[in-house]
């Protein structure tokens, strides 16, 4: 490959900068350049009055993402992250894209390739919807003195007394964690999720990389998928797991399928995925079998004959346009739960162009399922799951309002084992130890800690879910399922409201 | 806040309207005005192998609405007779609606197949009160409502209750707070014999209203009330749930309880009927031509009170209303939330042979 001139050299958005009043490197400490696994710090010989040569840190420029883990590790405080001058001063041809040419320009023509959710200016609906709350003539209820529920059952039930239920899963908070595979996330991650998800009463997924054999004692809360690529389906694999979800589509990636490079299948991953050492890993764009939803059926039942009718089947879809006639064929199909991924949904690698603009929010595309399953008459015949971009307990409840039965949370559960967004996933190269599987790396993430992290975290949103519930009334969860009365919209024109179903403030 | 009143003869005793007009007119200030309402049973007796329907007309005696609505009737059912019912406009209640009752059946060749006679009953009503300007106020057998603006014992006397006889009576004073007080918002609501008077607000209402639209209940009276009586019609007369499985749907004790109980038929039942979970405080009194059910929320956030004198039952928002009429009772007592209180009338009474509900 020609090597490009310096017209196209991207001068990185971030630095560190060191304060050597602070900085321990007389001692020789060093622990910056240890940690930063993007290689932008090194330390640079400098010959102080005494003559005596120091190393001191030294910023390279060439590789910052504002993770922020050197400034974080720093023992003596000596280190912040400062954002680069504007390098272009244009309103509309914004830095980022200024930086997108420019890096295609010069790598042969290759699509931009991104980690994380979209990061575009679209109206994030939660922050347009404001719950109800009592006053006077309705008590609200303090979760402190008196009970409140929020357990959920997913998963087919009768429409009357005397109709069969299919299996269930019983979930005491209703938030699960989505799909992370064992690849895009290493083994201590996984194994912290299955611990948490154990311990508060929900599950995980282990997304489409397979099941490793050390975590399969936590079978009972787990969600295994079976995606594109197959990748690790075999008999024992579905019948560890407590429901499986065959993975039509992700929210951050529409249409499309999922590559992870020969760089990162190591010897485990390998076995997990049964695929051989350093080979890539690529999950088609549809599933070879399922051109209609007439083969989509034939899986789902091929599964629930291979379970023996034991285990709720899942399937999963981006949110797309088309979202409301999609969840009734699949409902039809025989899926006792779908997850509908909004087009927030992270994602450990994603061409830009797709992330940025492929989708629908998931607020829209939930009420809009929820909506059609009711006048259908056969809302009680699936469970609904949303997500694809909750930022918080009450983004959870407001889609629970709007038509959800639960909810998958995944890029929460990178943020509460510290992730600082860099937005890097893709490279293997997590600072953190989350997104990686390098040696030396992946062991930043220490499995009790993580497992506690991942607990507080249920536990903290399940407590404001309480009390959020509280202030409207209601001590049972199942009474705010799709009750859009108990939302109000603020600032949202007359056709956003009627997706959604709610009526405007003050109405 | 609102104010309720029930009384039931087990022993089909008729009694007239003034009675429950009292027992109403002491929780005065439990309303403010904006509506009041009666249920009556046992009230048609010359009729009672025929549905009577209470309709309510806005826009008076003129109002087009009437034609459509009679026009509709006389497609799906014979009319056996139809009347004006009288008004007596006073100081308090100057004007209201136009009200007409018929007394009729269905055309039975209209049936769909399969379709019980109910069924039919139910899609006639939910039909009429998508119209527009005009309302069903009641349509079960033998049994009819009285409801309208101002304070019960005013309402009394618009319609004069005390001409009216029954062995069932349930009152209603109304404090609105969060639907507009109208003719039609006020209670008792009803569907078929089925009918409600409710002190509360009820929070989970948009969950309900989805799920009883599903089953073709469609909630046009702007009132949250309204989803109680269609909650317990689907529950009782379409899945054939007994009264006290009813209610446990309605306010379930906690999962905790029903898994240290190992209850499997409470754990099916909550998780096939979640959504038709009432929540929000709530003290209702729903009678139905086979008895009546006292309820309360699971938080017991409103009151209720219950008392047992010879073969009457009473309940009551305020013990008050229940000493007037019966300074002596035999028990008295305020019910758990959550436990329901239900009161079986002998089928003998029902059916017009009161007599042999004493042997």
């Amino acid at each position: 490959m020609k090597r490009m001139g310096n017209n196209w050299k991207i001068i990185p958005p971030f630095h560190p900068e060191f304060d050597l009043a602070r900085c321990d490197y007389e001692n020789r400490c060093s622990i910056c350049v240890t940690e930063c696994s993007f290689g932008e710090i090194s330390l640079k010989p400098v010959r102080d009055a005494s003559g005596t040569v120091r190393y001191r840190p030294w910023a390279n420029k060439t590789a910052c993402n504002a993770c922020q883990r050197c400034a974080k590790m720093c023992p003596t405080g000596a280190i912040h992250i400062a954002a680069h001058p504007m390098h272009s001063s244009h309103g509309y041809w914004t830095p980022s894209h200024v930086a997108n040419i420019w890096r295609q320009a010069a790598s042969e023509g290759g699509m931009l390739l991104v980690g994380m959710g979209a990061t575009g200016p679209q109206k994030r609906y939660f922050d347009h919807m404001m719950f109800d709350a009592c006053q006077v003539t309705n008590p609200s209820i303090d979760p402190l003195r008196e009970p409140m529920e929020i357990r959920r059952y997913l998963g087919r039930k009768a429409d009357r007394y005397g109709g069969e239920v299919g299996p269930q899963l019983k979930l005491e908070v209703p938030i699960m964690f989505g799909a992370m595979s064992f690849g895009a996330v290493n083994i201590r991650v996984q194994e912290a999720e299955a611990r948490a998800t154990r311990a508060a009463g929900t599950f995980w997924n282990t997304g489409e990389g397979g099941f490793h054999k050390n975590l399969r004692t936590y079978g009972a809360n787990t969600i295994v998928q079976v995606a594109s690529g197959r990748f690790g389906v075999t008999e024992d694999y579905l019948k560890s797991a407590a429901a499986v979800e065959i993975k039509i589509g992700q929210g951050a990636k529409p249409g499309i399928g999922g590559h992870l490079p020969g760089e990162k299948v190591s010897e485990a991953i390998s076995e997990t995925r049964m695929i051989p050492v350093g080979s890539d890993a690529l999950s088609p764009a549809p599933h070879h079998d399922i051109y209609s939803i007439e083969d989509l059926r034939q899986l789902i039942y091929a599964i629930k004959e291979a379970m023996e009718y034991r285990v709720p089947v899942s399937v999963k879809i981006s949110a797309v346009n088309n979202v409301a006639p999609i969840v009734s064929g699949i409902a039809r199909a025989g899926a006792d739960i779908i997850a509908i991924d909004g087009f927030r949904g992270g994602s450990g690698a994603t061409p830009l162009q797709i992330r940025q603009n492929t989708g629908i929010p998931i607020e829209l595309a939930i009420s809009a399922a929820d909506r059609r399953l009711t006048e259908e008459g056969i809302r009680n015949t699936v469970s609904l799951v949303a997500s694809g971009g909750i930022q918080n307990s009450s983004d959870v409840l407001k889609l629970i309002c709007l038509g959800a039965d639960a909810v998958y949370v995944g890029t929460p559960v990178l943020v509460a084992l510290g992730c600082g967004m860099c937005q890097r996933c893709f490279t293997g190269k997590c600072a953190y130890g989350i997104t990686t599987n390098r040696p030396g790396l992946a062991e930043r993430v220490d499995v009790d800690d993580a497992t506690e992290a991942l607990t507080n975290l249920l536990h903290a949103w399940g407590h404001e879910i309480k009390e959020l519930m509280g202030s409207m009334g209601i001590s049972a969860i199942e009474a705010l399922r799709g009750n859009r009365d108990r939302l109000r919209g603020v600032g949202l024109h007359a056709e956003e409201l009627a997706i959604l179903g709610i009526q405007h403030a003050g109405a | 806040m609102c104010g309720i009143v029930g009384i039931i003869n087990t022993d089909g005793t008729l009694i007239d309207g003034s009675f429950i007009r009292e027992a109403i007119r002491i929780q005065r200030d439990r309303g403010n005005g904006l509506g009041g309402g009666f249920a009556v049973y046992g009230v048609y007796p010359g009729n009672r192998d025929k549905y009577a329907f209470h309709i309510m007309y806005e826009g008076g005696r003129y109002s087009p609405a009437i034609t459509a609505v009679e026009n509709y009737l006389m497609s799906k059912t014979n009319i056996y007779q139809s009347e004006q019912i009288p008004v007596y406009p006073n100081d308090r209640v100057p004007r209201g609606p136009y009200f007409k009752r018929y007394f009729l059946k269905p055309i039975e060749e209209f049936l769909a197949p399969e379709q019980s006679e109910e069924d039919y009953i139910v899609e006639i009503v939910m039909t009429i009160n998508k119209m527009g300007g005009a309302y069903v106020v009641s349509s079960g057998k033998n049994m009819g409502v009285f409801k309208g603006v101002g304070y019960p014992e005013d309402i009394a006397d618009y319609f004069r209750i005390e001409q009216y006889k029954g062995y069932m009576w349930t009152a209603h004073n109304r404090f609105p707070t969060n639907t507009p007080g109208w003719w039609g918002g006020a209670h008792p609501f009803t569907i078929l014999d089925k009918a409600v008077v409710h002190n509360g607000e009820i929070t989970s209402y948009g969950t309900n209203v989805r799920w009883l639209e599903m089953y073709g209940y469609y909630c046009m009276l702007k009132t949250d009330t309204e989803v109680v009586s269609y909650i317990y019609d689907k529950l009782t007369r379409k899945d054939g749930l007994a009264s006290k499985d009813a209610c446990f749907v309605m306010a379930p004790s906690l999962w905790e309880e029903i898994d240290r109980t190992g209850d499997k038929k409470r754990q099916y039942l909550r998780q096939i009927y979640g959504p038709a979970i009432i929540n929000g405080p709530f003290g209702i009194v729903l009678t139905h031509s086979d008895g009546a059910i006292v309820l309360n929320d699971r938080n017991k956030l409103r009151p209720v009170v219950c008392a047992k004198a010879g073969a009457t039952w009473y309940a009551s928002s305020e013990e008050c209303s229940i000493r007037l009429l019966s300074p002596q009772v035999d028990e008295i007592w305020s019910p758990r939330g959550g436990e329901p209180v239900i009161v079986d009338i002998p089928r003998s009474v029902k059916e017009g042979r009161p007599d042999e509900a004493h042997g």
